[in-house]
C-alpha cells in the first residue's frame, strides 16, 4: 500500500484535548519545538491508529513546523506505521542471536498458523506479522514484540498461545 | 492499535552469580528499581554530598574519571574523562549531557537491565556527570522499542524529582538539573552519536560529518557530551571508591568491572558483571559453556559488527586493547556464540540483510554496498551463488571500508571480510555444490521489501 492509498478517508484530523496537552508537555522538554516531532508522532499514531499523511499534517500544525519536516521523519523511522496494521502487531526478531536460537522456525511456524506472511495482515484484522531487527532480547531469544509488549524465550507453541490468549 | 501499556518483561535471563557485583550490586533485590530500595543501599548519598559542594568539585570529578581509565562502553571505547575535557571553556552556550541508550547493536542487551533493575544508580551517574561537565539538562535517548524501559526511567526520574534530587536549586545548592527521556522510533543508526543528536532534534537520524565533534557543536548547536548508559553508571562506583580502588577491580591490565553479555549457543545466556579484562574462556564458563555438548565454532565478541574470534583465541582478555591484538574489537562486550552446527554463510547473509535495512542512505558506498553484499550472500546461501561472487564480496566490502561518514559501512564490511576469510571454504562449497552441509534450512518466508 502506498502512502497516498493509506490516507485517512475523512478530511483533516484533530487531536483530542488530552493529546494536545501531552504534546505541550513534550514541547516543554526542548529548547526547539521541532525536537518534539518524534514524541508527537507517537501521540498521533495512538490517536489516529496509524500515521497517514493527514496525521502527519496534523502533527505539523500542532507543532507549528513545516509539514515536510514531519513527513521526512515519519517516513524514515520504522516504528511509525504508515499504513493500518492489525489489532496486534506481531513483530518477530530475526537477527543474529534469535536466528541462532530458532527465529526462522518461529517466523515460519507463526506464518503458517496465522496464514499470513511477514508484512501481511490477517483477513479479520487481528494480526499483522512482521520480521524486525534486533530487539535487544539476545539473551532471551527468540523474542517478539506484540504492540508494545516484549515476549521472550519463545517456541512456536508458546507464541501461538500468547497470541490466542490476547483479548 | 498501539496500546502504550508495555508490561513487565521477563527478568534478566541469568543474573550474575559468583561474579563481582559493582554496577549490578542491586540487581535481584526486591523492588530494586524504586527510590526507597536504592536509598536503603546508600544510594544518592554521593549526589547529595557532591551537589552541596561537600564532595569532589567538577574538575576533580573529571580528573577522577580520567584517572580511573573509564572508557566508553557503547562500543567505541573512547576515554570518558578525555571526552569530557573536549568541552570548550569559553563557549557561553548551555551544555548538554546526552545518554545513548539506543542499544541496537545485534547481540547487545546489557543497558536494558541497568534501566530495568537499577534505574536510580544510572540516574545518579547522570547527575554526577552532569555536575562534572556543568550541564543543567540531560537527555536520555532510548530506542523506540524500549517502551517499558522508557516508563521505568520516567518513573524513577519523577521519584528523584519529587525527592528534591532533581530540578531547580537542588537541596539549596544553587545547582539546577533536569533529566528527560527521549524515545527513538526504530533506527539502528541512531546509536551513532551524531545520528542520535539529529534524532533528538526531531530529524532523520542521519550522522553528521565530523568535525565539528559534539563536544563543540552537538545538540541544538550547543556543546554536548554523548555517553553510553553503562559508562555513566560506572561513574557512581568510581567516585564512591576512588579511581585507584576501582581500577584494581580489573585484571590483565584493564580497569574496573564490566557488564559482559553472552548469547547464542550457550547454556546460560545472560549478562555477567566480571572484572574488566576477564578472558573469553572465563565468560563462556560463566555462561555454562556451549549448549548440547556441541563444539565451539566461532564467537562474535562484542556485537554483530565485530570480526570473529576463533576457538584457539579463547584466552584473549576481553578488554579494548588485548582484543584488538587478536584481530577483532571489544565493541559492546556482548558476545554471540556459534556452535559447530552454524552455517557461516547463512549467519553473515542474515547480518547483511540487517545492515542493508539500517543503512541511512546518505553515503553511496554503504547505501549501495550493503544491499549488494546482502543480495550476493543471500544468493550464495540459497545455492544460487556465482563463481565471480566470491571475488566481488571482498571487493565490495573493501570499497565500503573507510569511505563513509559514519561507521555503519565499516560495521557491515568488517564481519563480511572476517567470515569470508576465516570460513572461505564454506562459501566456496555453497557456490560449487549449490548445497549447504548444515542441512536443509527452514527458510522463513521473507518480507518482500528491504530498506525503508
Amino acid at each position: 500500500m502506498s502512502l497516498a492509498q493509506s490516507e485517512h478517508p475523512k478530511g483533516p484530523l484533530e487531536f483530542s484535548a488530552k493529546a494536545k496537552d501531552e504534546i505541550k508537555h513534550h514541547v516543554a522538554k526542548y529548547p526547539d519545538r521541532r525536537a518534539a516531532t518524534l514524541p508527537a508522532l507517537y501521540v498521533a499514531q495512538r490517536e489516529f491508529g496509524y500515521v497517514s499523511p493527514a496525521a502527519m499534517a496534523t502533527v505539523a500544525r500542532e507543532l507549528d513546523i513545516p509539514e515536510t519536516w514531519v513527513r521526512e521523519v515519519a517516513t524514515w523511522y520504522t516504528m511509525y506505521n504508515k499504513v493500518p496494521v492489525g489489532k496486534y502487531h506481531v513483530q518477530l526478531c530475526g537477527n543474529i542471536s534469535c536466528h541462532l536460537t530458532g527465529a526462522d522456525k518461529l517466523i515460519h511456524g507463526l506464518s503458517q498458523a496465522l496464514g499470513i506472511k511477514p508484512g501481511e495482515t490477517s483477513k479479520d484484522g487481528r494480526y499483522t506479522l512482521a520480521e524486525v531487527e534486533c530487539l535487544a532480547s539476545c539473551g532471551s531469544g527468540p523474542a517478539m514484540q506484540v504492540n508494545d509488549d516484549y515476549h521472550e524465550h519463545l517456541t512456536v507453541e508458546k507464541a501461538l498461545k500468547i497470541l490466542r490468549d490476547l483479548p | 492499535m498501539v496500546t502504550e501499556t508495555a508490561t513487565v518483561p521477563a527478568p534478566a535471563p541469568a543474573l550474575p552469580v559468583k561474579t563481582v557485583r559493582v554496577v549490578s550490586r542491586n540487581w535481584g533485590k526486591p523492588n530494586s528499581h524504586t527510590l526507597p530500595s536504592y536509598r536503603d543501599s546508600g544510594g544518592y548519598k554521593l549526589w547529595e554530598k557532591t551537589v552541596k559542594g561537600q564532595g569532589l568539585k567538577p574538575q576533580e570529578l573529571i580528573d577522577t574519571v580520567k584517572a580511573a581509565g573509564l572508557r566508553g562502553m557503547g562500543g567505541a571505547g573512547f576515554p570518558t574523562g578525555v571526552k569530557w575535557g573536549f568541552l570548550p571553556k569559553d563557549n557561553p552556550k548551555p551544555r548538554y549531557l546526552v545518554v545513548n541508550g539506543d542499544e541496537g547493536e545485534p547481540g547487545t542487551f546489557k543497558d536494558r537491565y541497568i534501566m530495568e533493575l537499577d534505574p536510580h544508580m544510572f540516574i545518579e551517574g547522570c547527575m554526577l556527570s552532569s555536575y562534572a561537565i556543568n550541564a543543567h539538562v540531560c537527555y536520555i535517548y532510548l530506542r523506540g522499542e524500549f517502551l517499558f524501559q522508557v516508563k521505568r526511567m520516567e518513573a524513577a526520574i519523577d521519584e528523584a524529582r519529587a525527592a528534591g534530587l532533581l530540578g531547580k536549586n537542588i537541596l539549596g545548592s544553587g545547582f539546577d538539573l533536569d533529566i528527560h527521556v527521549h524515545r527513538g522510533a526504530g533506527a539502528y543508526i541512531c546509536g551513532e552519536e551524531t545520528g542520535l543528536i539529529e534524532s533528538l532534534e526531531g530529524k532523520k537520524g542521519q550522522p553528521r560529518l565530523k568535525p565539528p565533534f559534539p563536544a563543540v557543536v552537538g545538540v541544538f548547536g550547543c556543546p554536548t557530551i554523548v555517553n553510553n548508559v553503562e559508562t555513566l553508571t560506572h561513574v557512581v562506583p568510581i567516585v564512591e571508591m576512588g579511581a585507584e580502588k576501582w581500577k584494581a577491580l580489573g585484571k590483565n591490565g584493564a580497569p574496573g568491572t564490566k557488564l559482559y553479555g553472552i548469547s547464542g549457543h550457550v547454556n546460560k545466556p545472560g549478562v555477567y558483571e566480571l572484572p574488566f579484562g576477564s578472558t573469553m574462556r572465563e565468560l563462556l564458563e560463566f555462561a555454562g559453556g556451549v549448549r548440547d555438548g556441541k563444539k565451539l565454532k566461532a564467537i562474535v565478541p562484542g556485537g554483530a559488527s565485530c570480526p570473529l574470534l576463533l576457538p584457539d583465541q579463547l584466552d584473549t582478555p576481553l578488554d579494548f586493547d588485548s582484543i584488538k591484538k587478536a584481530g577483532t574489537m571489544l565493541g559492546t562486550a556482548c558476545a554471540i556464540v556459534m556452535d559447530e552446527s552454524t552455517c557461516m554463510v547463512r549467519a553473515i547473509a542474515r547480518l547483511l540483510k540487517f545492515y542493508a535495512h539500517e543503512s541511512c542512505g546518505q553515503c553511496t558506498p554503504c547505501r549501495e554496498g550493503t544491499h549488494w553484499l546482502a543480495k550476493m550472500l543471500t544468493r550464495i546461501e540459497h545455492g544460487e551463488g556465482r563463481e565471480q561472487d566470491l571475488t566481488l564480496i571482498d571487493e565490495v566490502a573493501n570499497n565500503i571500508m573507510g569511505n563513509t561518514i559514519c561507521a555503519l559501512g565499516d560495521a557491515a564490511a568488517m564481519p563480511t571480510i572476517s567470515y569470508f576469510k576465516k570460513f572461505r571454504h564454506e562459501f566456496e562449497e555453497h557456490v560449487k555444490t549449490g548445497k549447504c552441509r548444515f542441512g536443509e534450512h527452514e527458510v522463513a518466508p521473507r518480507q518482500v521489501t528491504i530498506g525503508p
